[in-house]
């Protein structure tokens, strides 16, 4: 083993620690905003992954859409909605954790399996490595066109969808009926401010 | 360019020379040009902080730093030397393994940025091929930071103030990564290396900016609120944030959001000076003075000037760049949220894509000039 094997294999077994330790921070935590944070560190991990096997151009995208979009909305919408609740104890609580970790271990067992059992063709090429930029273009628009095109039409269809929930017009029925009070948001009602308090609108 | 001098092989060379073997030397050679970029990195805030106190000081016609070293240029280093006496305060209901964790998170991004910045033809960490790529989804993650340091907090200001740099951050990082696609389009590659030799051979004619001058608005704009300067500082907007998500830290942890910021903007104006100021390039090509001078290129003094001209021209152009950043801030008032997210969301970003699609059709239309 020279010294570039070696750098290799300590990144590896550092990278896929950290991601285990990191995953398994994600289920356990009790509090969902530390668990929020990992899920960032495990997408960074399985990035650092892609980097060892040569897809330089996959794990920084791994980074921009995981950890910097799809992270950081998870992380927003769990701040915005912070609401702390006290959950009843139910009865009987072990029998639902008795059968997640059954259906769990059945699914793992299943997937395990089946990555011993395929055989895998491993391709024995060198990674495109640079040239990677230019094979996934020619991939796009070429054999994967067709999912390449549905993706970007399933986001336009959330774009829209979420347009559509934030714009007020679009109220249901119900909540759009005139009420008594003219200020009143059609909305989650909150308690109104002090009325002391002038607005400072000073900017600068 | 072959016969060129090569820092690299003469130093392995020569600890070849003393009996160390060729992996190792290579393993040695390496820490050495990160180690001077991080150096360079962390002088450049000492550079742009007095530069900012200087020219702030002249545009309101005080004199600013003055005991500190001659013209007050040690003043940055005073400061920096009294964040780290200060005491390290973490607030008794705060979360503080991640208040500890959010500035490192927020700094870490932005130095690992600078090693995609070329100085010169090979003065550069390494030439990646993802190149500008890796800077846009490196800065990806600094929101990651702002969120836990506003959170971890337990300050409703502070919570605020992650939130909103967050959102800042997020929208104003599309127009600038199509600013920046427009460019990569013209240059056929990613690599921050190749986008300079596209401009390079005539001088300050080839550079970017005159044929995208609207993707230079949008990218200088976007990058200046993706360093949260003023006019778009809303994160720690004291009227109405306290200081955003630093009001709660104290010492060298206050400290690195300041380093970070001010690595930031040099950061930024690099990139700019790469993408659309020709990066290293002279007013006048270099091949043309060696001809008309009847020196080859390959003459090793002139090699030598000529990276260092290189050198100079890149931190000329980024400096001039955060000139123009500081006086903005003296000239522009700051916007207000909704302001900016109109700004971000319904002009840059429809200006961005019509941007993107003429430099298509132009790159079509005419291949030599807009790299066929």
């Amino acid at each position: 083993m020279n010294l570039a094997e070696g750098v290799q294999f300590v990144s590896f077994m550092l990278l896929a620690g950290m991601m285990l330790a990191a995953a398994l921070g994600v289920v356990l935590l009790e509090n969902i905003v530390h668990s929020a944070f990992l899920l960032g560190m495990v997408f960074i991990s399985i990035s650092g992954l892609y980097i060892l096997l040569n897809a330089g151009f996959v794990a920084a995208a791994q980074i921009l859409i995981y950890v910097g979009a799809v992270n950081v909305l998870i992380l927003f919408g769990i701040m915005l909605v912070n609401k702390q609740e006290a959950f009843k104890s139910m009865p009987n609580a072990w029998l639902g954790k008795l059968t997640t970790a059954g259906v769990c271990a059945g699914l793992f067992a299943l997937l395990s399996s089946m990555v011993v059992a395929t055989p895998w063709a491993i391709s024995s090429e060198i990674a495109a490595g640079e040239l990677s930029v230019i094979l996934i273009g020619e991939h796009f628009f070429s054999d994967f066109l067709l999912p390449f095109e549905l993706a970007s039409v399933l986001l336009l269809m959330a774009l829209v969808g979420a347009i559509v929930l934030a714009r007020r017009e679009y109220l249901p029925d119900e909540l759009t009926e005139p009420t008594a009070e003219v200020f009143k948001l059609a909305e989650r009602p909150r308690e109104l401010a002090a009325a002391g308090s002038a607005k400072s609108d000073r900017g600068g | 360019m072959e016969q060129g001098i090569d820092l690299q092989s003469t130093f392995v060379d020569a600890l070849m020379d003393l009996g160390v073997p060729l992996g190792s030397a290579k393993a040695l050679w390496l820490p050495l040009p990160m180690f001077l970029i991080l150096v360079s990195a962390t002088v450049s805030i000492f550079v742009t902080v007095w530069l900012e106190r200087k020219i702030s000081a002249a545009a309101q016609q005080r004199i600013g730093p003055e005991y500190a070293g001659p013209l007050g240029s040690l003043q940055a280093v005073a400061d920096g030397l009294k964040l780290i006496i200060k005491e390290d305060i973490t607030p008794a209901k705060s979360d503080p393994l991640l208040f500890t964790l959010g500035p490192a998170i927020v700094v870490i991004p932005v130095f690992l940025s600078f090693l995609i910045v070329p100085f010169g033809q090979n003065l550069v960490i390494t030439d990646l091929g993802i190149g500008i790529f890796l800077w846009i989804s490196l800065s990806s993650i600094t929101p990651i930071g702002l969120l836990m340091s506003g959170y971890s907090s337990n300050n409703k200001y502070s919570l605020l103030g992650g939130l909103r740099a967050a959102a800042q951050s997020i929208s104003y990082e599309i127009p600038l990564a199509l600013a920046v696609l427009a460019v990569v389009l013209m240059s056929n590659s990613l690599s921050t290396i190749d986008i300079v030799q596209q401009q390079s051979g005539y001088g300050i004619l080839g550079w970017n900016v005159w044929r995208q001058p609207v993707g230079f608005m949008i990218f200088w704009i976007a990058a200046l609120a993706e360093a949260e300067r003023l006019p778009f500082d809303l994160p720690e907007a004291e009227e109405e944030l306290v200081a955003g998500y630093q009001t709660e830290y104290s010492g060298m942890k206050f400290g690195l959001f300041f380093v970070g910021s001010y690595v930031n903007l040099v950061l930024s104006a690099l990139l700019v000076a790469v993408l659309y100021l020709g990066g290293w390039d002279f007013l006048i090509p270099i091949e043309l003075i060696s001809r008309w001078t009847g020196i080859s290129e390959s003459t090793p003094w002139l090699q030598v000037i000529t990276a260092s001209l290189g050198v100079m021209m890149t931190l000329l152009k980024a400096y001039l760049l955060v000139f123009l950043a500081i006086l903005l801030r003296w000239t522009v008032p700051r916007v207000r949220i909704d302001q900016l997210l109109d700004l971000g969301w319904k002009f840059l970003l429809p200006i961005s894509l019509v941007n993107l699609l003429l430099t298509a059709a132009l790159k079509l239309a005419f291949p030599i000039a807009f790299g066929g």
